[in-house]
């Protein structure tokens, strides 16, 4: 009998070819001929394209063509109006594109799209979000499909009836993905058969879209993306990098690399919408919720609707009788938002848990206490059972190793010098997503397997997991395994977000070895030449409505020093527990849960966009100046987990943990500033100007 | 592609007569702010002329007692050089505190002087900019500028100097050595940029052609208590949104000499010649120090994002004036 290896910290897959530089990307591929295009990003923030002289371009030494609306071809309407690249001349925001310039290679194509004349007839231009915006709307449903208006009870009475109350607003600016390696595709003609390869989060999106845009059958169509350097959600749909490349490979007959540049991805990709929010919480003496209103106000763009669900946190996460969550909108000329991890949960919960973290001190409560105080019995929102609820256990070991205990309470009790101290806690949850996907599992005759899907890799370690679970299943040594994901070749799998990747690919894939390792059991004889195989489809199974409410949670704790001297924030400690079922890899899922707490470090300190109200655009364009958190910013963080058994997720009993560790992150950093100084601020980042202005307010 | 010519210069002749036949060419130090500026095409140059095979990459120590750092010197060495920390640490801090420890190793001395603002307007090419093209209007004063200037900007410009060197230079009474077809001649760090006026292109006092060479870090400074501090957005690798060089002589309970400059709050490093003529002189008390920088603080006007520097720098001046004032303590 083999050890089992699922839970192990199994190394990375691909380790070596990533760290030595041999793993190639979208942009990367050797191809011969292979030309370049660079697309022209427009200069107003609304009106028309009037006209495009492209005869400076044309004139370059190495341009090949130049696309604009006026010759580009034309597609079939996409689901997505973001694709719908080059077919009219309305600009809807600045920097969407109007032209693409083919050369052959990346310096004459970038010479030939500083060389196109692009004229305009601009429009005024309104970018600035406020929630009292006359545009503002509420949506049929939020990002998710979620319904934009949940209430129960009489909120608003419950609140002015209630003993203690907290009303209150904060903001969440525009955020950006900004992920490692910058979306690209490289596409080429091969006879009647197109191959894509494309920095994505799944690929057979990609091909469907692909196919209906330019009328071919998928069956004509692979899209590869063997190797993706991050995403968090930029990359889950097609951008239009992959529309462009096919559309030029199709017009020139040659192989095209379109690799965005940094500078593009802020108005191109999506980002994550600026987020306004009400927030009221009404409780009885005892801490007792009675009321909670939570109130969204967004933006999206003229291009389609993308509704950030940030109201949905509350649905989920306190025993409460009366609730009233709402998410409104308002058109922007703005670039189309869209999915960064957590979308939804990650700004939801930063003002869900700050304004629990107020209502604790109205009420003079410990913060940990007050949120199991209003531990509910079942979902609030649906009043479904849970299938399991894990936060009390993560708050209790999370304050447990954070020595929560030894916490004096009142603001402002620890100083080191001009540095004030102090240590917050918010909670965390992200929902469980599955997705139904296929996955085939080949026997081999020289005692290998080979398990095949098309899952995608993005950093995660999907290939690693994937050969655990797969090695168990089968009985079998991990080296034993090969796994092949990243192509529309392989059996059709879903994309890798929601935190689903796992839970979706793993299923078939335990069902094949399940089923593969029964087959060889009844096989009489060694395997044939051609081997053995077995091919699963949870379709109907994965996606079979649950009775359950499937949640994972978490809790995080977090230290910090407020410099009084120049207002910046330093976090010296952060710790997170998260109760997500049965965790797959130890190490790929630490990565995952520290990754997640560093980006939402970042969300709490250093991150954030500025719409230019001036120009319609985001004025942080590169990494110089959209401030991730740099090593230096990014202390001993600590990542843990309370096992959790299970029954009704997924064969693998997995929740999902790719997105959970940016959840309260930031408020627990909030909360810690407002223990340190007294002060509470409510927008964030917590950047220098504010703090110290809020400092100086405070008359501290 | 945009075609340039490139040279290797061989020696300063070389490179002068190479400029001089190439209108519109750049000289080429460490490429670190350049080369971006090329990709964006904020800068065009004709020819690029690659200096740093020159000799100009040591730090020399002349009979006087001064430094001589030449031009080449890269920025990693200068902050790691013993003499640099031992004698001018406020020059030692401020060069650590810029940019990451990549392009330290990279970014020459003369080139940290040379950088080019990070004005976003600036780098957009897209948008007006009177730096990068003159006449053209200022995009920051209506757009974004909570980074911007508080003192000395004109209506043309609001930008500020970026370097972290520049400032501490500037409080040590350092001189910059320029190489030209007149000859050679030395101006003063604190003048070598100039504030925006009417034309805000032009960055600094160098002329056409002339190529910097070197620093001399003076004798008079040499072993001062000196100290460099700095605000910024994240730990490392990011612009100042204020900082202050301070030399602080006491001697006999009196402020003997004062150097104090600012950082990222006008269009070059903001010698504080108030504050440090209300200092000299006077007992350094905190009632002294606060008097003599909000007298120089004064004259700050702030835009209607960027009120947060006037405090801030107050504060990062009144701290690391207070610690050089008591020495022994940590600093």
């Amino acid at each position: 009998m083999t050890a089992r290896v699922v839970g192990a910290p199994a190394e990375r897959r691909e380790g070596r070819e990533k760290v030595t530089g041999t793993a190639r990307y979208a942009a990367e591929l050797p191809s011969l001929g292979r030309l370049f295009a660079r697309p022209v990003p427009a200069a107003v923030a609304r009106g028309r394209v009037t006209g495009v002289d492209v005869s400076d371009a044309l004139a370059l030494p190495g341009v090949v063509t130049v696309l604009t609306h006026e010759n580009a071809p034309r597609l079939a309407e996409p689901d997505d109006p973001t694709l719908a690249v080059l077919q009219g001349p309305e600009v809807p925001h600045r920097g969407w594109f109007v032209a693409l310039v083919v050369a052959d290679s990346l310096e004459a194509a970038r010479a030939g799209a500083a060389a196109v004349h692009v004229s305009y007839a601009a429009e005024p231009h309104d970018v600035t979000l406020s929630a009292t915006h006359p545009d503002a709307y509420v949506p049929e449903e939020a990002n998710g499909g979620y319904p934009a208006v949940r209430e129960h009870g009489d909120p608003e009475d419950a609140f002015a009836d209630a003993a203690v109350r907290v009303d209150v607003g904060y903001r969440v600016p525009p955020l950006h993905n900004h992920p490692m390696e910058p979306h690209a595709s490289t596409a080429h003609w091969d006879g009647e058969r197109l191959t894509v390869h494309t920095s994505s989060q799944g690929t057979t999106v990609v091909r469907a879209v692909l196919a209906g845009m330019f009328g071919l059958e998928e069956e004509q169509i692979s899209v590869v993306a063997e190797h993706v350097g991050g995403g968090f959600g930029s990359k889950g749909t097609p951008r239009p990098d992959v529309v462009l490349a096919v559309m030029a490979t199709r017009h020139t007959g040659r192989p095209v690399t379109v690799a965005l540049p940094r500078r593009f991805l802020p108005a191109v990709v999506g980002h994550r919408a600026p987020t306004l929010h009400r927030l009221r919480l009404g409780a009885d003496t005892d801490g007792r919720l009675t009321s909670l209103a939570h109130e969204v106000t967004t933006h999206t763009s003229r291009v389609k609707e993308f509704v950030e669900q940030a109201a949905t946190p509350a649905r989920v996460m306190y025993a409460v009788p009366h609730s009233r969550t709402v998410h409104r909108v308002v058109p922007l000329d703005v670039p189309t938002p869209s999915w960064m991890r957590a979308p939804g949960e990650a700004p939801g919960m930063y003002a869900l848990e700050s304004a629990v973290d107020e209502l604790a001190e109205e009420l003079g409560m410990d913060p940990v206490e007050l949120r199991i105080r209003n531990e509910p019995e079942t979902e609030p929102d649906t009043g479904r059972p849970f299938s399991s609820r894990g936060l009390v256990a993560c708050l209790r070991e999370g304050a447990r190793r954070f020595g929560w205990a030894e916490r004096d309470p009142r603001p402002r009790s620890r100083a080191e010098g001009p540095l004030l101290l102090g240590t917050g806690v918010a909670a965390a949850t992200y929902p469980v997503l599955v997705w139904p996907s296929t996955a085939a599992a080949h026997a081999l005759p020289d005692g290998t397997f080979l398990v095949e899907t098309n899952a995608t890799d993005i950093g995660t370690g999907a290939r690693t997991v994937l050969a655990q679970i797969a090695a168990d299943a089968l009985a079998v040594p991990l080296e034993r395994i090969r796994i092949r994901v990243g192509s529309t070749d392989l059996p059709s799998a879903p994309l890798a977000g929601g935190s689903s990747g796992t839970a979706s690919w793993g299923w078939p894939v335990h069902e094949a070895c399940t089923r593969l390792a029964d087959r060889l059991t009844d096989f009489p004889g060694p395997v044939p030449e051609q081997g053995l195989v077995v091919h699963a489809d949870t379709s109907g199974t994965a996606d079979a409505d649950s009775p359950y409410a499937r949640h994972a949670f978490g809790a995080h704790f977090a230290e910090v020093a407020v410099d009084t001297v120049t207002g910046e924030v330093r976090v010296r400690r952060m710790l997170g527990v998260y109760a997500a079922g049965r965790i797959l890899n130890s190490r790929t899922a630490r990565s995952q849960f520290v990754g997640g707490m560093t980006m939402g470090l970042g969300m709490a300190l250093t991150e954030g966009s500025t719409m230019d109200a001036a120009f319609g655009d985001f004025t942080e364009s590169d990494l110089a100046s959209y401030h991730v958190p740099a090593h230096a910013d990014v202390p001993d963080i600590e990542a843990h987990w309370v096992e959790e058994d299970d029954p009704h997720l997924n064969p693998l009993g997995g929740k999902g943990i790719g997105e959970i560790g940016i959840v309260g992150t930031a408020a627990a950093v909030g909360n810690a500033v407002h223990h340190a100084t007294g002060v509470r601020l409510r927008e964030l980042p917590l950047t220098p100007d504010r703090v110290l202005a809020g400092l100086l307010e405070a008359g501290r | 592609m945009k075609s340039f010519a490139y040279v290797r210069a061989g020696s300063l002749a070389e490179a002068a007569d190479a400029y001089a036949s190439h209108p519109g060419a750049r000289y080429l130090g460490g490429g670190t702010n350049l080369v971006d500026l090329m990709k964006l095409g904020v800068e065009q140059p004709t020819a690029l002329i690659d200096v740093t095979r020159l000799p100009l990459d040591e730090v020399t120590e002349l009979p006087d007692g001064s430094l001589r750092v030449g031009a080449l010197v890269r920025n990693s060495d200068l902050a790691a050089h013993p003499r640099v920390r031992d004698r001018y640490p406020a020059l030692s801090q401020a060069l650590l505190a810029g940019a990451s420890g990549q392009l330290r190793n990279a970014a020459t001395t003369g080139g940290n002087l040379l950088q080019r603002t990070r004005c976003p307007y600036f780098q957009d090419v897209s948008k007006p900019c009177n730096k990068r093209e003159p006449g053209s209007g200022c995009g920051a004063r209506e757009g974004v500028h909570r980074d911007h200037a508080v003192l000395g900007y004109s209506e043309r410009c609001i930008a500020t100097h970026p370097s972290d060197m520049a400032v501490a230079l500037a409080a040590l009474d350092a001189q910059v050595e320029l190489y030209g077809l007149a000859g050679v001649r030395r101006v003063h760090a604190a003048d070598f940029h100039r504030l925006p006026g009417e034309h805000p292109e032009r960055d600094t006092v160098v002329e056409p052609g002339e190529l910097v060479t070197g620093v001399l870090l003076p004798s008079a400074t040499a072993g001062l208590p000196s100290a460099y501090r700095k605000a910024r957005d994240r730990a490392s690798y990011a612009f100042a949104l204020a900082s202050v060089a301070v030399v602080l002589e006491v001697a006999d309970g009196v402020v003997r000499h004062a150097g104090i400059a600012f950082g990222a709050l006008a269009h070059r490093p903001w010698r504080a010649r108030l504050a440090e003529e209300a200092l000299v002189g006077a007992a350094p008390t905190a009632a002294a120090f606060e008097r003599a920088v909000d007298l120089e603080l004064s004259a700050a006007r702030p835009l209607r994002d960027n009120a947060y520097k006037v405090p801030l720098a107050r504060n990062l001046a009144l701290d690391v004036l207070t610690r050089l004032a008591r020495p022994g303590e940590d600093s």
